[in-house]
């Protein structure tokens, strides 16, 4: 026999112990890459793009070059790689695992629609190419509006907002306008935002102009109608409600709400941020809402790419559709025509939100998004997102305090009283899940609730995804009140940065690298 | 359904657990007359992959994309090579489907990104520091004057002449809901140092934009000059931002604060969004202060690792609610990515040589322009993009030249309506026109004239 | 001698004659966090009871401050601006954020002292 071995051992042989504060030459820890900041890694004289040579030329520049150095680095394509890709690790991601942050509705994001939306009739066409050039992406925008308009049974559709708070702003502004037309502006001030709304609701308000009035929550977690009686009046311009609510709940009284904001001739704006909860069970319009947005970012799963971007198309009433902004979509013939201009306008938009015609990246995904889903589907998204979120209720509950009774829609508030007397907070418990391979839920919002925890599985947890995650945190709840505390207050320890001291970042603000740093 | 993992028993099973018999009790708080019982109308049911993306790409082949023509439209959005790598790394996981970075300890990819952004946002406009982005040029514009108009406590604002008529529209749109005195100069070539004029002590900010909407360039110092001497701000916008790699930087020429559309850099054309708007300011605490949007910052952590944090939160919605700067949230945060690994990429010598090709291309070309019958080119400068007088309309000559399969340039007209500027036609080139397009180009247009 | 007053939006004001040096309470200052920023008045600023007139800043609050009573601004604590983490430190004393003069000393009458200040943030 011919012996061909190097001997190595193939089984381990250790007793498997590892110091905890194992330190290593490199400052990387296994899988986990030390990776500095591209201005310290990078260097001017590098570059990772061969451009072909400058022609010669008589320059024009009016006497404006550039005399001074920019100072930017540069890479080469294999060091880029590297350093994005060791900085894209030590980022939580929906892709590694559950993303519960409520409000927010992380649910999976399909490929298929990166695909799709970087198809050249939709990726490579220009804003302002002859619209005889781009009927394919001028009839996708109306198909998206379609599908929009079925959805909710509204009017009409103003596709130019460019997140949801800029739909905040457009559906506000559209309702200013009919304001304005009727002569009321000096008198009609006020908008009724509850506690409960998220900060983009009053911050939205008043820079439209309006001077915001806060409605409590009754103890249920809903608009108190008693108070919100008392506060109508002819001076009110809209309310402005999130439905379902930013604690998960639907509004019941939500067609009187309409009715007694109606007939004090004031318009009703529906914050659309929870529509995953009620895709094909109910209607807006049946509601009546007069305008609402539409994060096409969280219900229509474009991705969130770390903060942005987004799309926030607006659906309008009857009463409204004649103010959308500029520019909007008319049949023309058997193709579509942009109009851009107010002269060619019928209507009374209320001007024009930015450059050019909205998200149409977030376009393509949504409506790639809609179409797989269908009528059938779409529903069924609805159901399965509530479903979760009750599941997880339920579940929790036996730990964690719900911050109401009863059932919830698409996500699951708790407040902190489990926590009591633990001397562990509504922000340790967060980090302690970091530890656990979760990102936190939101925290500290609503604003309504003492310690907030808010919980959005959303549709796209599998049974046993959700079963993991709730032993986990009946798991910790546990701990916390057992006293484990130290647990709590030291997390996370197992991300790739333990807390970080945010007093020092905002009290002496370091915004960006400088070269005297090196 | 592929993307819904429940299966009928599973659901069945967690009713039981809620407690509840039937998926409808969950919905019960919906009033009843609300109710929607069957299928919402008029929609199909769900598709299939390979169906959806059938439909898709006979919609996408229905449009003349800007790879299948020769190319020249600008006027706020470039068509520049962005290489694939780019395309790829922002495709990860982990950037794509993560949230904004609020717990930073498993955000640091996202926050350490945006304060490399951050940094080279500042270093290419000659500012001292850069937010983490906003929608686009158009509404950083926006924003800038706010800023503005709150830093100075004043209420006046001058547009430049050679402003982008729907950035300028925009910033009207933007004020309505305050009283602000907005002096929207009449638009013209090369009138952009008229501003001087408009300004008194009551100006909060003169806008002015350079490459202006003409593609002329501006020297933007004796406007700041004569900004600061009654305590205005110069708000410098610009719409293309590879320019910077050529032209001196409106920070070096005195501007307050940069309104930029950073498209260019990393991002396709994707018929005008998303794209990413850029904001930089000098370093005063009173700006800083006073911007709009999320800010990335350097920290240490517990045990003095240094990492970011998203910082400098009281200015925004979140916390100041209906005294925030600004309503944003959603931002523009992977486009930020695509920008800012497209100029890693490139580094200072790319960016300076793409810069310099874009500008000689252009300047072929108007030349080969400008010797023909019936064109002339009107720009006193530029960097990649111009303005030529045709003879006759404008906007059927590039309907004309969109028949021939040439995108043969922007009419001025559907900028600024017509009436105006009806034989005035902006053309643009980059790095992505090779020879035979602009013999495409003058080709086509002295057919079209 | 100088004499110690507090509203119910957790200030002080430490009046003497017709002027007053006005703050945030140790127990605000404690409830707040660690303070990163304190936007004050303009100096010689006409100003009116309960208009806000000033920002303190925790990294995830802003808190207004209001005019405890009504006068004119001569004086604001611009060693703030640098130290904001006074306010933590040292709120009743070198925490100060500014001096007004009284416009009406009636106005003092409505507000709490020590004692009642204990007791209403007792809880
Ligand atoms: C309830 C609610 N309203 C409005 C918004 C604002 O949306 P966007 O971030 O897209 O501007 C959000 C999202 O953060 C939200 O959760």
């Amino acid at each position: 026999m011919a012996m061909n071995s190097t001997g190595r051992p193939t089984a381990p042989t250790g007793d498997g112990l590892c110091p905890d504060d194992l330190k290593t030459f490199s400052g990387s820890r296994g899988l986990m890459q030390q990776e500095p900041l591209l201005h310290e890694v990078g260097a001017p004289e590098k570059c990772g793009v061969d451009l072909p040579d400058v022609p010669e030329h008589t320059a024009r520049l009016g006497g404006l070059e550039r005399d001074k150095t920019i100072g930017l680095p540069g890479l080469s394509e294999p060091e880029a790689m590297r350093h994005y890709v060791r900085l894209s690790q030590r980022n939580y991601a929906i892709d590694l695992g559950l993303y519960p942050l409520g409000s927010c509705t992380m649910k999976h994001n399909p490929r298929l629609n990166e695909k799709l939306a970087r198809l050249p009739g939709f990726a490579d066409v220009h804003p302002l190419q002859p619209q005889s050039t781009v009927q394919g992406a001028l009839g996708l925008m109306a198909e998206l509006s379609d599908w929009l308009v079925a959805i909710t049974g509204m009017d009409a559709v103003a596709l130019p907002p460019k997140a949801g708070a800029h739909g905040e702003w457009c559906g506000m502004m559209c309702i200013r306008a009919a304001i304005e037309e009727r002569g009321e502006l000096d008198t009609r001030r006020r908008v009724l935002v509850p506690e409960s709304a998220h900060g983009t609701n009053p911050a939205t308000a008043a820079a439209c102009g309006f001077e915001i009035d806060e409605l409590p929550a009754d103890a249920t977690g809903r608009v108190d109608m008693e108070i919100l009686r008392t506060k109508i009046g002819p001076d009110v311009a809209a309310i402005m409600l999130t439905n379902p609510n930013t604690g998960g709940l639907f509004e019941r009284d939500i067609r009187e709400i309409a009715d007694l904001v109606h007939e004090a001739g004031g318009y009703f704006y529906c914050d659309g941020a929870n529509l995953n909860a009620i895709m094909g069970k109910t209607r807006v319009r049946d509601l009546g809402v007069d305008a609402m947005h539409i994060n096409l970012h969280k219900t229509f799963s474009t991705p969130h790419g770390g903060g942005g971007p987004g799309a926030g198309p607006v659906v309008l009433s009857k009463r409204l559709s004649n103010y959308a902004p500029l520019p909007y979509l008319v049949r023309n013939g058997d193709g579509w025509a942009l109009i851009e201009e107010a002269t060619q306008s019928e209507a009374k938009p209320f001007g024009r939100m930015s450059a050019f015609h909205g998200q149409m990246g977030m376009f393509v995904r949504a409506l790639a998004y809609m179409m797989s889903h269908g009528a059938d589907g779409l529903r069924q998204v609805s159901e399965d997102a509530v479903l979760n979120a009750n599941y997880l209720l339920a579940r929790l509950s036996e730990e964690m305090s719900p911050a109401f009774d009863g059932v919830c829609m698409h996500e699951a508030l708790f407040d902190d009283a489990f926590l009591k007397d633990t001397g562990v907070t509504t922000l340790d418990f967060a980090k302690a899940m970091i530890d656990e391979g979760y990102h936190p839920m939101t925290m500290y919002f609503p604003l309504i609730v003492h310690g907030a925890m808010l919980i959005e599985p959303t549709e796209t947890e599998s049974k046993e995804s959700l079963d993991r995650f709730a032993d986990s945190l009946l798991l910790l709840a546990k701990m916390a009140k057992s006293g484990d505390t130290a647990r709590f207050t030291a997390a996370p320890a197992l991300a790739p940065l333990r807390r970080l001291d945010e007093t020092r970042a905002a009290r002496t603000p370091v915004l960006r690298w400088k070269a005297t740093d090196a | 359904m592929r993307y819904l993992p429940l299966n009928e028993d599973d659901r069945a099973a967690m009713l039981a657990r809620i407690g509840v018999s039937s998926i409808d009790d969950l919905f019960a708080d919906i009033p009843a007359k609300a109710r929607l019982d069957g299928l919402i109308e008029g929609l199909p049911p769900h598709a299939s992959e390979m169906a959806v993306e059938r439909h898709f790409t006979d919609l996408s082949r229905q449009s003349l994309s800007a790879g299948d023509a020769p190319f020249f439209c600008g006027g706020g959005a470039y068509r520049h090579h962005v290489p694939a790598s780019v395309d790829h790394l922002i495709q990860r996981s982990e950037f794509l489907t993560a949230y904004t970075p609020y717990q930073p300890e498993i955000a640091q990819g996202t926050l350490q990104t945006l304060f490399e952004f951050q940094t080279q946002v500042a270093q290419l406009t000659g500012m001292d520091v850069a937010n983490a982005s906003l929608y686009d040029g158009s509404t950083a514009t926006a924003e800038a004057v706010h800023m503005a108009a709150r830093i100075t406590r004043r209420r006046k604002c001058v547009l430049a002449p050679g402003l982008h008529p729907h950035y300028a529209q925009t910033v009207q749109t933007a004020v309505q809901g305050e009283t602000m005195d907005m002096q929207v100069m009449t638009p013209a070539m090369g009138a952009d140092a008229g501003v001087v004029d408009a300004l008194d002590d009551q100006t909060a900010c003169i806008v002015v934009q350079s490459p202006n909407v003409f593609g002329e360039l501006v020297d933007l110092e004796p406007l700041a000059k004569a900004a600061h001497a009654v305590g205005a701000l110069l708000i410098a916008v610009t719409t293309e931002v590879v320019a910077l790699g050529l032209v001196k930087s409106p920070g070096e020429m005195g501007a307050d604060i940069v309104a930029a559309e950073g498209q260019s850099i990393g991002n396709g054309l994707s018929f005008g969004g998303p794209y990413v708007g850029l904001l930089a300011c000098r370093n005063d605490r009173k700006f800083i202060r006073q911007a709009p949007g999320r800010f990335a910052g350097e920290t240490v952590d517990e045990a003095g690792k240094r990492g970011y944090v998203l910082t400098l939160s009281t200015r925004e919605q979140h916390i100041r609610r209906e005294k925030a700067t600004s309503n944003i949230c959603t931002n523009s945060g992977l486009c930020t990515l695509a920008f800012s690994i497209h100029l890693a990429l490139l580094g200072e010598v790319g960016l300076r040589k793409l810069a310099a090709l874009n500008h000689a291309r252009a300047c072929v070309l108007a030349d080969r322009l400008d010797a023909l019958d019936g064109v002339q080119v009107l720009n006193q400068s530029f960097f990649n993009e111009f303005a030529v007088r045709v003879q006759g309309n404008a906007s059927q000559i590039v309907e004309d030249m969109a028949k021939a399969g040439v995108l043969g340039g922007i009419p001025a007209a559907r900028l600024f309506g017509t009436g105006k500027f009806d034989d005035v036609l902006i053309i643009a080139v980059t790095e992505t026109n090779r020879d035979e397009d602009f013999d495409a180009l003058v080709a086509t247009l002295a057919e079209a004239l | 001698m100088s004499k110690l007053y507090y509203t119910e939006d957790h200030e002080w004001l430490s009046v003497d004659g017709d002027t007053a040096t006005v703050g945030i309470s140790t127990y605000a200052a404690g409830q707040l966090g660690d303070v990163v920023f304190v936007e004050l008045p303009e100096v010689g600023k006409t100003v009116k009871k309960g208009e806000d007139i000033a920002v303190v800043e925790s990294v995830k609050s802003a808190s207004e401050i209001y005019a405890p009573v009504s006068g004119q601004i001569t004086a604001a604590n611009a060693a703030l601006e640098d130290a904001p983490e006074t306010v933590n430190e040292d709120a009743q004393g070198a925490g100060w954020f500014f001096k007004m003069t009284i416009s009406d000393a009636a106005e003092l009458s409505g507000l709490m002292d020590e004692a009642a200040y204990a007791e209403f943030t007792k809880e």
